[in-house]
């Protein structure tokens, strides 16, 4: 069935305001119907405007507020201008969490990226048992994330864990996964990898089955081998699924909070706390909800920074093709 | 004059690729040389592996589930229990509001839901098929919010529903959670494909703007409401961050934050946490089999997880 060879191209552009551009003449004979459509329109929308409104757009501003705000309790008041942010700059445990997020983003996002665009390629090849096996890679991906960090927590445990008996009955020393900052943080990806490349494969298969076979026959003809038919026709003909990717694992891995949240809630010491854990930790557990508003504002315009890229890149996609 | 039924509803499928392969490719398999027969065994090999290492994780949370509490604790390693046991769903369900917690959790996931959908379903469909003033502005404003991270407003949020005085109620999850834009693209993009000669001949016969969108567009939208119901439920039903700030009353709690209460109380009984974990996944995997079609497109189409 060829009838969906473009997924991949909607999938891209899904996120992108690409409003075909429709022309909203208003012709003056047709003014009262256009006003009573309106009127209509605004009826079908309201509900969700409102929605939006109030719990959305109302709280962002809000939260932009509250971190020139001071801290006092519940009710935050007495303005301070930039304080919050100056405090931020000089935060040690603030450096550190961001440090922590980059880290955690360069390396889960290649290794997603590499990994599901691995799998997409085995998985769209002759394979006996293939739906089985896409099923089992699907899978955690609708797995709640407080029950997938808790499946960590004790396969990873450092006593009675289930990898480091594995280890010592293979002759090895058991890893530090709790005792050690390094460890917990392999921990953590090796997790995260685990919910994510059936997202990230999805998303490839996607785009592979956009490729026409003929691209590989001719390929073949030429006596390309496989690895340069991976190299120089799958690599670059599924681009556009890894640009959307791209995106959508820096969004993600920036923004991780469950999975670290429940297996090592930022420990030992500070080595895996991340932006959002420390955001949550001023916010509900220091009870500090201005420096935790400034943070998530930062957060927030480092989103904006991704998102602006994202559509740049589709904008200029969508006119080169 | 009714419209025609005939119509096929615009189509939401991608392929499910077991049928990606060209039909010469397989026949020519019979008879390839052995580098490529090698080749299979390789993919096949690794495609175990990465099975094994997808599914251990679940086995290991259904073997502790059912795993007495010495083998639990026990430092040596096993891979199969002494014995299956129910023990630790007896420990959970006795000491603790396991069904409250289950039933808070399908209370709250279908309410948000449902106004989820039907809100979604109504703009969308004002933005495929309605013309209006300011449509491409507000189109962009409702898209923009899909960029802004919960956690840049858990804090606001807080306080907001703290001054409307539902904090810690279930309302205080319900509408945060419902104001979502998600779905509104999916419904838009699905929409359009709806020919608009079939709205033209409703209007011509006297029907309405809302008789159009029950009696004639919602029919045709049943893939679509598929795909959005099954992805709102996921997502409500994992969500984490928002209820975990939104409530405070234990009897109050949905499954996830009940799960995390669990282990604070009870710390290293990894048998009753992964029962209740076991518990928490249940409904969704079984969903997620029986719809696996909608589930995937749904995913590859929103980039929503």
């Amino acid at each position: 069935m060829a009838a969906d060879t473009s997924t991949r191209e909607e999938t891209a552009r899904d996120v992108t305001p690409s409003l075909p551009a429709t022309t909203y003449t208003t012709r003056a004979g047709r003014t009262s119907r256009t006003g009573r459509s309106t009127l209509a329109s605004y009826g079908f929308l309201g509900p969700n405007l409102i929605l939006l409104g109030v719990f959305l757009f109302l709280p962002l501003g809000w939260a932009l507020l509250i971190s020139f705000q001071e801290s006092s309790g519940f009710g935050a008041t007495g303005w301070v201008g930039l304080d919050n942010y100056q405090r931020l700059v000089s935060d040690p445990t603030f450096w550190q969490s961001s440090l922590n997020t980059a880290v955690f983003t360069l390396i889960t996002v290649p290794l997603s990226l590499a990994l599901g665009l691995g799998l997409a390629v085995l998985m769209n090849s002759v394979l006996p048992g293939r739906k089985l096996f896409r099923t089992l890679i699907y899978l955690p991906m609708v797995i709640s994330g407080v029950a997938t960090a808790l499946m960590g927590v004790l396969l990873f445990d450092e006593s009675t864990g289930i990898i480091n008996k594995l280890l010592r009955e293979s002759g090895f020393p058991g890893l530090p996964w709790q005792s050690q900052g390094t460890a917990a943080f392999v921990s953590i990806i090796l997790v995260t990898l685990w919910i994510r490349v059936g997202f990230n494969m999805v998303i490839y298969l996607a785009g592979l089955q956009g490729i026409s076979p003929e691209l590989y026959e001719a390929a073949k003809l030429d006596g390309a081998t496989s690895w340069q038919q991976f190299r120089f026709l799958t690599v670059p003909l599924v681009g556009p699924s890894t640009f959307f990717l791209l995106i959508m694992d820096v969004i993600y891995s920036f923004q991780v909070f469950d999975t670290i949240f429940v297996m090592t809630a930022g420990g030992p010491g500070r080595s895996t706390s991340v932006l959002v854990t420390y955001a949550y930790e001023n916010g509900f557990v220091t009870r500090d909800q201005s420096y935790a508003a400034a943070i998530g504002i930062v957060i927030f315009l480092i989103t904006l920074i991704f998102t602006a890229i994202q559509w740049r890149g589709n904008r200029s996609r969508d006119t080169a093709g | 004059m009714a419209p025609s039924h005939s119509v096929d509803a615009p189509d939401m499928s991608i392929p499910t690729a077991d049928d990606g392969t060209p039909d010469a490719f397989v026949e020519r398999e019979r008879q390839v040389p052995r580098a490529q027969r090698v080749s299979a065994v390789v993919r096949l090999v690794v495609a175990i592996v990465v099975g094994l290492i997808m599914m251990f994780p679940l086995y290991w949370m259904v073997t502790l589930a059912f795993s007495p509490r010495t083998d639990v604790f026990s430092r040596d390693l096993y891979l199969w229990p002494s014995e299956w046991t129910l023990e630790n769903f007896r420990t959970i369900f006795d000491g603790f509001p396991t069904l409250t917690w289950f039933g808070n959790s399908v209370i709250i996931t279908v309410i948000v839901t449902f106004l989820t959908v039907l809100v979604n379903l109504l703009a969308g469909y004002a933005f495929a098929k309605l013309d209006f003033r300011g449509k491409g502005a507000i189109f962009l404003l409702v898209l923009s919010t899909m960029m802004i991270p919960v956690q840049v407003l858990m804090v606001a949020q807080f306080r907001l529903v703290a001054e409307l005085g539902i904090y810690g109620t279930f309302w205080a999850v319900i509408f945060p959670s419902a104001a979502s834009a998600f779905g509104i693209f999916l419904a838009r993009q699905f929409m359009i494909a709806i020919p608009d000669e079939l709205i033209e001949a409703a209007k011509v016969d006297g029907a309405g703007t809302i008789r159009i969108f029950l009696q004639i567009v919602l029919p045709l939208c049943k893939p679509l409401i598929a795909v959005l119901v099954l992805l709102t439920v996921m997502y409500q039903w994992n969500d984490f961050a928002w209820p975990l700030i939104a409530l405070k009353d234990s009897e109050l709690f949905t499954l996830p934050i009940g799960l995390l209460y669990l282990r604070g109380q009870y710390g290293a009984d990894y048998g009753a946490i992964m029962a209740l974990a076991l518990i928490s996944i249940t409904p969704i995997i079984i969903l997620f089999l029986a719809f696996q079609k909608y589930f995937v497109q749904g995913l590859a189409r929103s980039g929503i997880r």
